[in-house]
């Protein structure tokens, strides 16, 4: 599946946050990490400080700090600020007017959200960061990746 | 401490469970103890995890060969910890002990599968280390 541009860029922001929660990071660092426009980032980064994941932090060195809690924020909190999970208007048919087909296809579309659903909700970043420190050996392991 | 279960142990298990799932199934838990519990093979395991002396938690599985065209795979099938000892650690040992036992037999692939709104212990499975494997579970309604 793909996840829209702001929700990709909320997910690696909060993940380089959560993984460093003693300093405060500017948004220019991320920005230039993941090749993104700053203002753009910065549009992210001031909906997740409205969210309570992220605190602002003014002066010189400052930026932004992660405040959540890396144990109980899944990748699903993070992911349904910038995504709607509600069905699209096509599926939206009133039951009285729903085909055979609609429903058919719904109950297949409807399997692959409940799935979808629960693996987000499911995984937690302080999960996904021990994921990334496990691709991290991988690749440090592996000397063609190396190369 | 994790060891094997004990017959003495069952009344703890199933007050656990009980406590959790709002059933007491006493019937169902002496069918486990006695197909798990009391077995010799190290191929099936029934372990509780200890605090103080008393069962705080425990985890059964067995390695299934090549049923669902698997080749030879631990599968565990119950993990619960007393929602009072919860947060300590428990679950991680006991699913490390029942990964430890499996490994010793040459078993190379832990496997567990869940109901998909059973966020708690799906999050619990995940931190672990587990991610969905190839199999898929499918069901259908008996028409009578």
């Amino acid at each position: 599946m793909r996840l829209q541009k702001n929700t990709s860029l909320a997910l690696y922001s909060v993940l380089e946050f959560a993984g460093a929660p003693e300093r405060p990071i500017a948004a220019a660092e991320i920005a230039d990490k993941y090749g993104v426009s700053a203002h753009h980032l910065a549009k992210v980064l001031a909906e997740l400080a409205r969210s309570g994941i992220l605190a602002s932090v003014r002066g010189a060195g400052g930026g932004y700090r992660f405040v959540g809690n890396a144990k109980r924020l899944t990748l699903m909190d993070i992911i349904q600020m910038f995504e709607d999970f509600a069905d699209p208007p096509a599926q939206r048919s009133a039951s009285d007017t729903a085909t055979p087909v609609d429903e058919a296809l719904r109950a297949v579309l409807s399997e692959i959200d409940e799935n979808t659903k629960a693996t987000f909700k499911s995984i937690t970043l302080a999960t996904m960061m021990r994921l990334i420190e496990r691709q991290q050996a991988a690749a440090a392991a592996s000397p063609e990746r190396t190369k | 401490m994790v060891r094997p279960v004990r017959r003495g142990d069952l009344d703890q298990v199933i007050d656990i469970d009980a406590t959790v799932t709002g059933l007491e199934k006493r019937k169902y838990w002496l069918s486990v103890y006695r197909r798990y519990g009391s077995a010799q093979r190290d191929e099936q395991q029934f372990l509780v995890a200890l605090a103080h002396g008393r069962v705080v938690g425990f985890v059964i599985g067995e390695v299934r060969d090549w049923e669902f065209g698997s080749p030879p795979c631990g599968w565990v099938f119950a993990i619960d910890v007393d929602p009072q000892a919860r947060l300590a650690g428990v679950g991680t040992r006991l699913l490390q002990a029942i990964s430890a036992r499996f490994r010793h037999i040459g078993v190379r692939k832990l496997r567990t599968m869940l109901a998909l709104d059973n966020t708690l212990i799906l999050s619990f499975f995940r931190s672990q280390g587990m991610m969905a494997g190839p199999l898929i579970a499918l069901e259908m309604d008996l028409d009578s």
